[in-house]
């Protein structure tokens, strides 16, 4: 086990997210240094796939320029080592299961492990299929965060009670991309997966702005933004990076108004 | 992690071989598989739901098909008889309905009133277009803006039919990207909506689903030939794109090792190439579409773009229980090349006065390689999964034929 959880103690979370090799290798690194820089508690790193069935428009175009860049497994670690001289802020990875698959579950969790990498957000591989993987993840100490919907009704405590690191919470259904209406029964679904884990909750899909970020945050221990930062990358292309960090800024002090008000009440 | 040694204890549902199959799906869709399985598996052994499908099979889709004794081609050949199984009669044209039937009851029986579907050459399309007007149910159909060009007619036919058809843009614009589409749109809205899934492809229940509806083509062609010859067929032979009519038409001799099963897959412009879609032969395992099974992807696991001059077949995966039986060499998987597909397009419709589509055009080309080499006592069931008017412009192309559509 990671200490992903570690970091939610009496502290809210915001989770960027960045797709590797989009624009290029470089823009990426110095992408994952400004999300750090800018007060992301952790970074995760989205591993470019060629259906990927969980993501809309923003991310798929994502991938597309990260292919186009000639990106590969082997790339994506690359630009985590490269970051990891230059900033010690927790990342994990989003991927298709079949990345890892192929890759090796043990190699790939192993390298993970040699990256400092905390811990893996599979889209694909629902409860019934985390037998795969969660045993060699388990042996390196890599997370598996599980994925909770607004669809999940009854499976919520089985994925609650088996959760380690974090738990993401789908905002809404279908898949990602910016959105300004929301699950309208968020806060009883994080309510009702701290009935029975302890570990945090996270929600994502679909948040774009401060008020949105702030508004999760209070619902739940943390905010992932995925698609606002991708979209970001993909109109300053190499010039992403001031943006990103600028951005990421103003959601820290979003997030961070979230805590305070919390501490008051 | 407390679950895991009762998860161990449990045995997971759909995995073939050990290996193939499951549920590889985002979390959104699992509880609606869920309902799925559950409303599957209580109403095929319900007498009502049997007696509602019977019906519409026999009074509305044209079933049985029949067993047709292709003597022209078994003379010309020369070695073993050869019958066609003629899915190509079936109401709609093609073997899709049989299990679009199926579908949609459970669909009607889950309170369903929109079905979605993805379609390849179009058949699958059409047969859910179909039956949602026949049921009065909304239908949206996702196709990929390349076959959606490659085959006019079937989109047209199935906006005739009430459907929405929704040309996809994204990836390679073929069947797979169709898959996707469709799985997205279910998992935004699934409440009111059943995904009629095509193939023998997807997370547990659909490849199971699938098959048993398609299972009535080798139910009905054991009968068929036993009335005709008191034997069973020494060969099977079906085309093999996800493989739904090819499932369909092993599963009832599966048990019967002395009956040969034989896939065929399309090999585009050659097996060793880099356009092909012969996923048995030149596929690695791996995990995409809700299933574990056999793709052609690269060695990061990136799905490979895939080619044939078959819509239908065009597709990078395969059903898991094909990679299964592949597996542990129960059927064997050949593959056919566009140019001799297009030649049995010709030849059985010389032949025979068939026009069969060109999916089934590459089981009629193998049953042209192999039935020379069988004694005329043995005989070959030869499944014609669907009709080829829809093919006949692209064909005439194909050979350099000017037609004024």
């Amino acid at each position: 086990m990671s200490n992903l959880t570690e970091i939610f103690k009496n502290h809210k979370a915001f989770i960027p997210f960045v797709v590797a090799d989009d624009p290029d290798f470089e823009t990426t690194v110095d992408n994952i240094v400004a999300l750090a820089n800018g007060g992301a508690d952790i970074v995760e790193v989205g591993i470019p796939f060629s259906d990927p069935i969980a993501d809309g428009g923003v991310i798929q175009a994502a991938d597309l320029r990260a292919f186009a860049a000639g990106v590969r497994t082997k790339t994506v670690f690359e630009i985590v080592e490269a970051a990891r001289k230059r900033t010690d802020v927790p990342i994990v990875f989003l991927t298709y299961l079949n990345i890892v698959f192929k890759y090796g579950y043990d190699e790939f969790c192993k390298k993970c492990q040699e990256l400092d990498v905390s811990g893996l957000v599979i889209p694909d591989m629902p409860y019934e299929s985390r037998e795969d993987i969660v045993p060699t993840a388990d042996k390196y100490g890599i997370d598996i965060i599980p994925l909770i919907a607004p669809t999940s009704g009854h499976r919520v405590e089985k994925i609650a009670k088996a959760a380690s690191g974090f738990i993401y919470v789908v905002s809404s259904l279908g898949i990602t991309g910016e959105r300004n209406e929301f699950f309208n029964g968020l806060k009883d679904l994080v309510a009702e997966i701290k009935h029975y884990t302890d570990v945090p909750t996270a929600i994502g899909f679909g948040v774009h702005t401060p008020e949105q970020a702030k508004t999760m945050a209070k619902i739940a221990d943390g905010v992932i933004i995925g698609s606002a930062i991708v979209d970001i990358v993909a109109k300053k292309k190499q010039a992403a990076p001031q943006a990103v960090e600028a951005f990421t800024k103003s959601i820290r002090t979003a997030v961070d108004e979230a805590e305070a008000e919390k501490a008051r009440v | 992690m407390k679950n895991l040694t009762e998860d161990k204890q449990q045995k997971r549902p759909g995995i073939f071989a050990n290996t193939y199959g499951g549920q590889y799906i985002p979390e959104t869709l699992m509880t609606e598989l869920e309902k799925v399985d559950k409303a599957f598996h209580t109403l095929k052994d319900d007498p009502d739901f049997q007696a509602e499908l019977h019906d519409l099979l026999t009074n509305y889709a044209n079933r049985p098909s029949l067993l047709y004794y292709a003597k022209n081609m078994t003379e010309d050949l020369g070695g073993a008889k050869i019958y066609l199984k003629r899915e190509d009669l079936n109401h709609t044209g093609a073997h899709k309905i049989n299990n679009v039937i199926g579908q949609a009851l459970l669909a009607k029986h889950l309170g369903k009133k929109r079905l979605i579907a993805e379609t390849g050459a179009g058949q699958h399309g059409v047969a859910t277009a179909t039956i949602a007007a026949l049921f009065g149910m909304e239908c949206e159909i996702f196709m990929g803006k390349e076959d959606t060009d490659r085959q006019k007619l079937n989109v047209y036919r199935m906006e005739l039919l009430g459907a929405k058809v929704h040309p996809v843009t994204t990836g390679s614009m073929v069947l797979k990207d169709a898959i996707n589409a469709t799985l997205q749109e279910w998992a935004s809205r699934s409440e009111d909506t059943f995904y009629v899934m095509g193939s023998a492809v997807g997370p547990y229940p659909f490849p199971e689903m699938v098959k048993y509806f398609q299972s009535v083509i080798s139910k009905e062609s054991k009968q068929q030939l036993k009335a005709k010859e008191n034997t069973l067929p020494d060969m099977v032979v079906a085309c093999v794109g996800g493989g739904s009519n090819a499932i369909g038409s092993f599963a009832d001799y599966i048990d019967d090792p002395s009956v040969q099963l034989v896939g065929v897959e399309a090999a585009g412009k050659g097996v060793n190439t880099d356009q092909t879609a012969a996923t048995i032969e030149r596929g690695s395992v791996g995990i995409f579409h809700g299933m574990k099974s056999l793709f052609l992807q690269n060695e990061d696991g990136q799905i490979n773009p895939v080619y044939s001059i078959s819509a239908g077949l065009d597709y990078p995966g395969v059903g898991p229980e094909h990679a299964a039986l592949a597996t542990e060499g129960r059927a064997d998987y050949v593959g056919i090349t566009d140019d001799e597909a297009v030649e049995a397009f010709e030849y059985i419709a010389r032949q025979e006065g068939i026009v069969a589509a060109i999916e089934s055009c590459h089981a009629v080309a193998y049953v042209e390689k192999i039935a020379p080499t069988m004694s005329k006592d043995q005989i070959i069931v030869c499944t014609l999964s669907g009709r080829g008017d829809k093919d006949v412009a692209s064909i005439a192309k194909y050979k350099g034929v000017d037609i004024d559509e």
